[in-house]
């Protein structure tokens, strides 16, 4: 099992270590899920995000074949959410990217970095990962007081800039729905910047809380909501999808998507909420008002700022109109749920 | 101080004066589980079989079963920890207990763990 550069730190915060995508990762710190999630969406979190995988790419120009996103036009100083899709319009992984100006920075899932890696070497690019780096998440309406040395930038911006002497490369984005700063730095120095931050008042927090924010924030989750077997058009990733990049039809899976958007998704992702309190976990079966199967959830749980049960999950495209009366079926009993419009807690980004 | 039985699925069972068995989960099971967002207790009056899972408890992170430690009927359930689940994580080993069943046979009780047992399972499982 592999461990981040902040290993000892979590030790030494009393956390409880989990294995996620081959690291030994902390689900929550001595505070509880439920106190970290509300830390993040009312003062400011910490995470260790480390897991995922750094990448240094040269050129964008070559890149751009294997994502359907404008790279090319990603300008000095900004970051863009993109895919890597496979031929048949499959989701390969999500990542983002940013333009650091002397290079750029790919942040792709630790399950798939080394799957990306070598597929984007297979194609002939010119790949460096930087898998020993550290990379911190601080997230939540206090992120910009606690790093002043960042609060320059706007949602989606990225640079280079020093916190605390240490060389980080700093982008205003990340994982929660806050206002916050997703900050890459050399794993060495890893443990003194979050040392720093924790100095300043940030609380840690842990994957337990990261998952329950970014549900909340309507945010997929690799793995889950989204993979190989999923196309952008259903997942609600459209966004991600440039118009003319489209019209060229010069990426892969260009074909496709173009085919899906055309005549329309047999699923959607959409967003449910139940009525009660009872979770419906992922892989709960979904079924129309009348019985007939609907789908399935491919996240589920309770919503800490909600107090309520909230999921997301593909149904079948006639039934994902928000307000749609769904049934959940959790240990043999149907559940009441209505498709729900996302995200269920509004984002708060600083544009 | 009524004597507490433990199983090996970290629960607690303590038989009061009335002869019912009170049955919840242990302080080290509330930990594990961490906050304790939904509980579901089984109707009262239903039969309910040693090692059966009878009722439900979820944290934000994952869900768990409850088991019958023995066989009996269920006599009462606790609702209001239904109502606020976090009592689970306040006191486990006392107002957050599950429910109370009329055992079967009540000798089997000493077939559970003692305090001494339960406390050398942890050790184990650490």
């Amino acid at each position: 099992m592999a461990k981040t550069p902040l290993d000892a730190l979590h030790r030494r915060l009393g956390a409880r270590m989990v294995d996620f995508a081959g690291y030994e990762m902390p689900l929550h710190y001595a505070a509880g899920i439920m106190a970290e999630h509300q830390a993040c969406r009312s003062a400011a979190a910490l995470f260790d995000v480390s897991h995922m995988g750094q990448v240094e790419i040269a050129d964008p120009a070559s890149f751009a074949p294997l994502v359907p996103g404008d790279v090319t036009g990603l300008k000095p100083g900004r970051q863009r959410y993109t895919l890597l899709l496979n031929e048949a319009g499959g989701i390969l992984d999500d990542l983002m990217m940013a333009n650091l100006g002397a290079h750029f920075q790919l942040v792709l899932n630790a399950g798939r970095k080394a799957a990306d890696v070598a597929h984007m070497r297979g194609l002939g690019l010119d790949v460096h990962p930087r898998f020993d780096r550290a990379l911190l998440a601080l997230q939540g309406p206090r992120a910009a007081a606690l790093c002043p040395e960042a609060a320059h930038l706007k949602f989606m911006d990225a640079a280079t800039l020093e916190i605390g002497g240490i060389a980080c490369g700093v982008t205003r984005s990340g994982y929660t729905g806050e206002d916050g700063f997703e900050i890459g730095c050399a794993g060495e120095a890893g443990e003194t910047l979050a040392e720093l931050l924790l100095a300043r008042g940030a609380a840690p927090a842990g994957l337990g809380a990261r998952d329950s924010l970014r549900l909340e924030a309507g945010l997929c989750l690799y793995g889950n909501d989204i993979d190989e077997s999923t196309d952008p058009v259903s997942a609600g990733l459209t966004f991600a999808l440039s118009k003319k990049r489209l019209a060229a039809g010069d990426f892969i899976g260009a074909a496709a998507v173009n085919k899906i958007l055309a005549e329309g998704p047999a699923e959607r992702l959409v967003g449910i909420r139940l009525e009660g309190r009872a979770p419906a976990r992922a892989g709960t079966e979904i079924r129309a008002h009348n019985g007939e199967a609907a789908g399935r959830v491919t996240s589920g749980l309770f919503s800490p700022t909600l107090g309520a049960p909230i999921a997301l999950g593909y149904v079948r495209a006639q039934q994902a109109a928000p307000g749609t009366a769904l049934d959940l079926i959790v240990r043999g009993r149907a559940l009441p749920g209505q498709v729900a419009p996302l995200p269920f807690v509004p984002h708060h980004y600083v544009r | 101080m009524p004597h507490m039985f433990y199983t090996k699925d970290h629960e607690w069972v303590s038989v009061g004066d009335d002869g019912l068995a009170t049955v919840g989960i242990t302080d080290h099971a509330q930990q594990a589980l961490g906050d304790i967002v939904f509980v579901e207790l089984p109707e009262p009056g239903r039969n309910v079989a040693k090692g059966e899972a009878c009722a439900v408890v979820e944290s934000v992170k994952a869900a768990s079963d409850v088991y019958a430690p023995l066989s009996g009927t269920v006599a009462e359930v606790n609702q209001a920890i239904v109502d606020d689940p976090a009592k689970v994580n306040g006191a486990p080993e006392g107002d957050g207990w599950f429910f109370k069943l009329r055992l079967e046979d009540p000798a089997g009780l000493t077939k559970l763990l003692d305090r001494a047992a339960y406390d050398k399972l942890l050790e184990t499982e650490a």
